[in-house]
């Protein structure tokens, strides 16, 4: 490579140009002759290893003058991946199947205050009369409280948040549109008030979720001293263990991983593509049998499901719930992350929720920093977050409706338009 | 005539009036809260009166800007999220002008306040209106053709930057004033008492409101905008400029919001860059609950709202709460569009029956 890099140096300009486009067409040539299945694998396994290797080089890359300190730490990274784990969700919602879901961080916060509940001294009785109940935990048997494990919690807490999710939309599904964006609001805006009035539900002095003190600590995830000593690689507690960090990102991306497979299936399958027909227009799917709400409401399952998962998961890692962590402005964060990098098509999704997460967990700042440093300003960057998510958001919507990388058939579904009008026999009397 | 014979036909096979489960459920409810409220007045007159009054007076508040939201949604059935965010900058940009401009705190003579007052409230009204007409011309024009979805996006993120807006200039503490206008009572009769303050809110709003109906239902202007309302392609048959209506509509909301900006620094008297977005929600609530689009509803509905918030934060027997103010009206809001999506007074929209 570098030899030929040198002989185009050697050679005139237009003799360059020349041998760099038949470089382009053999390399082209060579990526077209990959049997198609493989070919469209390759470049998600790349990144896959890239992003799963990445604590290993991470040092080395931070240590490039200027540029480096653009590179995240392991510990923001972990939140930007359960932040894209919820855009892909809710992309399941928003872009298959066109609900637009205002309240999204309310199946958020179900599933971050179930893992927070169960797996907490919550309900630990007074310090006279304790009362402990354990199943697969690891935390230690003087604590306690519930302890069940985080790895069955995170499956409960997924199972509770989709049920929730179907409650929820059962009622509320039959409404279309902006209708239906409104309730869903509602919902977001109630569940941190309930959360935050928890702590004395309706004057009992029952305490479900701790006021706005939250949970903490949450137990972490792990796998025990029996199966630590039976198969040493499995650790044995992941915020106790030396390399605490690389351990949560890398199930945070198992996590992850297995969301993106789920819902690539699921879009495949009969449900999803019944999805994309509502979407499109629902008078024709109707007409076609679809048979509307049960589909809505399985949309909204799913996506309940791996909200609530990656809820639960945050809540594990952070080992905190706190109401204020559930803020209408989170809800609106992953609808940019979903709208930026483009309705329906998760490839693009996932570019759209990492570009934002790392704004707001790290760039903005160290963007804020290094002007700062540079022009001698005291600008506070972080503080003009609202501003530039708003400004995102809006030049999106203006300029390319169908987001940066637009599946195929949504981008024609903008440009041509849907019959958007409702249905009027979804009503069930 | 064999359609007639079929709807006959109907009316004989069910009665006309068969009640519901819902409405039943609706109805004990309804009854529930009436007799809470009973009780409430007989164990202390005085003090359910003066919880009256308050409510009025965020009703009147609630009122002027669910206006804004349902003239919009009227014209163009758009959800405008940024409504609530105009109100808070017309009450931000009003605060300033009372603390900085004028120095209108610590009780000033009457002939120095209120006409530095009223003049205030035309700035506000001026630059809401401004900003409003620039909103829809920036961001809603655009997507007039698009998916619904696509404005009502928008609408957030005009909202967000909105608020940014207010985070740069006014800062995250709250804009307070003190002592603006009188906090003397009016009247006093066994403890029941209306403070000035107060009543400025409610006498400035009635006028208002009643101008704003007559605006829409007796100008031509007025009939204007009901046509394009109704329907925006044969208006523009008619030879009435839509683009300049819905200017003019998004004009008079955001007037509106401005005057309920100023009205809010009078009393409660404290407003910051979220203040907006919480209180445009529950206006939008009112709307809804009067049935949006529907003039005399969304001032109906605000009254309800207002004196739902007032009950529950005022009353002392068997009163949930302040903490649980926003659950309550929330709920409201999720019950009204679920069962009944025309609101009280009606007025059916294509969103549900």
């Amino acid at each position: 490579m570098n030899a030929h890099r040198k002989a185009n140096d050697v050679n005139s300009a237009s003799g360059g140009k020349a041998t760099l486009k038949r470089a382009v067409s053999v390399v082209g040539d060579l990526w077209q002759g990959i049997p198609a299945t493989p070919r469209r694998w390759i470049i998600p396994i790349g990144v896959f290893l890239l992003a799963l290797l990445f604590p290993f080089y991470r040092s080395g890359l931070a240590d490039i003058p200027s540029l480096g300190r653009y590179i995240p730490d392991v510990e923001s990274l972990i939140v930007m991946v359960i932040f894209t784990m919820m855009a892909v969700s809710l992309n399941v919602v928003v872009g298959y199947a066109g609900l637009l879901d205002l309240g999204y961080v309310a199946f958020y916060a179900i599933g971050a205050y179930t893992v927070a509940v169960f797996a907490s001294t919550q309900f630990g009785g007074s310090n006279e009369n304790p009362r402990t109940i354990r199943f697969g935990a690891i935390a230690p048997e003087s604590l306690p409280g519930i302890h069940i494990s985080i790895w069955l919690l995170l499956l409960i807490a997924a199972v509770v948040t989709a049920v929730l999710g179907v409650l929820i939309g059962l009622p509320t599904l039959r409404l279309r549109g902006d209708y239906l964006a409104i309730v869903t609001l509602g919902f977001g805006e109630i569940l941190p008030q309930v959360a935050r009035n928890g702590d004395d539900l309706f004057g009992t002095g029952f305490n479900l979720t701790g006021g706005s003190s939250g949970i903490t600590p949450v137990d972490p995830p792990g796998f025990g001293e029996s199966l630590n000593s039976v198969l040493p690689f499995l650790p044995e507690n992941f915020r106790t263990a030396s390399n605490s960090a690389r351990l949560f990102y890398w199930s945070a991306l198992a996590l992850l991983l297995l969301t993106i497979f789920c819902c690539l299936r699921l879009r495949d399958s009969r449900l999803g593509r019944a999805w994309v027909a509502i979407r499109e227009d629902e008078t024709a799917a109707a007409a076609m049998g679809i048979p509307l709400m049960r589909t809505k409401t399985w949309a909204y399952a799913v996506g309940a499901f791996f909200g609530g998962l990656a809820g639960g998961f945050f809540a594990s890692f952070k080992s905190s719930a706190f109401d204020t962590d559930f803020f209408f402005q989170i809800s609106v964060f992953i609808l940019c992350m979903v709208i930026l990098g483009g309705m329906g098509n998760i490839w693009g999704v996932i570019v759209g929720a990492l570009f934002l997460s790392y704004m707001d967990r790290f760039g903005l700042n160290t963007i804020g920093s290094h002007v700062n440093e540079t022009f001698g300003t005291t600008l506070d960057i972080p503080k003009y977050t609202f501003l530039i998510f708003g400004i995102i958001l809006l030049v999106t919507m203006l300029f390319r409706p169908e987001g940066l990388f637009p599946e195929a058939r949504r981008k024609a579904e903008i440009e041509q338009g849907v019959q958007d009008e409702p249905l009027y026999d979804t009503q069930q009397s | 005539m064999s359609t007639q014979t079929h709807d006959a036909s109907r009316n004989w096979f069910r009665p006309k009036s068969r009640p519901t489960v819902q409405s039943i459920i609706g109805l004990l409810l309804v009854a529930a809260v009436l007799a809470w409220l009973v009780v409430n007045l007989i164990a202390s007159p005085a003090q359910f009166m003066t919880v009256l009054v308050l409510g009025i007076t965020f009703g009147s508040l609630y009122g002027l800007i669910a206006l804004g939201y349902t003239l919009v949604y009227g014209i163009l059935e758009l959800i405008n999220f940024a409504h609530g965010d105009l109100f808070m900058l017309g009450g931000l940009l009003s605060g300033s002008f009372i603390i900085s401009v004028f120095d209108l705190q610590g009780g000033k003579a009457w002939y120095v306040l209120w006409p530095l007052l009223l003049l205030t409230m035309v700035i506000a009204a001026t630059f809401c209106a401004t900003l409003n007409i620039g909103i829809e011309a920036v961001a809603y024009r655009r997507l007039r053709n698009a998916p619904r979805l696509a404005p009502l996006i928008t609408a957030v993120a005009m909202s967000f930057i909105l608020q940014g807006v207010g985070l740069i200039f006014w800062g995250p503490r709250p804009t307070t004033t003190n002592n603006l206008v009188s906090e003397s009572k009016v009247f006093d009769i066994n403890g029941f008492s209306v403070t000035w303050n107060k009543l400025v809110v409610i006498l400035v709003t009635a006028p208002v409101l009643i101008g704003l109906i007559w605006l829409v239902q007796k100008t031509r202007q007025g009939k204007a905008m009901r046509a394009v309302a109704q329907d925006m392609q044969a208006a523009s048959m008619m030879g009435i400029n839509v683009n300049r209506t819905i200017s003019f509509t998004f004009a008079v909301g955001g007037a509106l919001a401005g005057v309920a900006g100023i009205l809010w620094m009078i009393y409660p008297g404290s407003m910051r860059f979220d203040t907006g977005f919480q209180t445009g929600l529950i206006a939008f609530t009112a709307a809804v609950l009067g049935g949006i689009g529907n003039l005399r509803g969304a001032v109906a509905g605000s009254m309800v709202i207002g004196l739902i918030q007032a009950f529950n934060e005022g009353l002392s027997i068997g009163s949930p709460g302040s903490n649980w103010t926003q659950s309550i009206v929330f709920s409201i809001l999720i019950l009204i569009l679920v069962f009944r999506p025309e609101g009280l007074l009606g007025e059916r929209t294509p969103e549900g029956q």
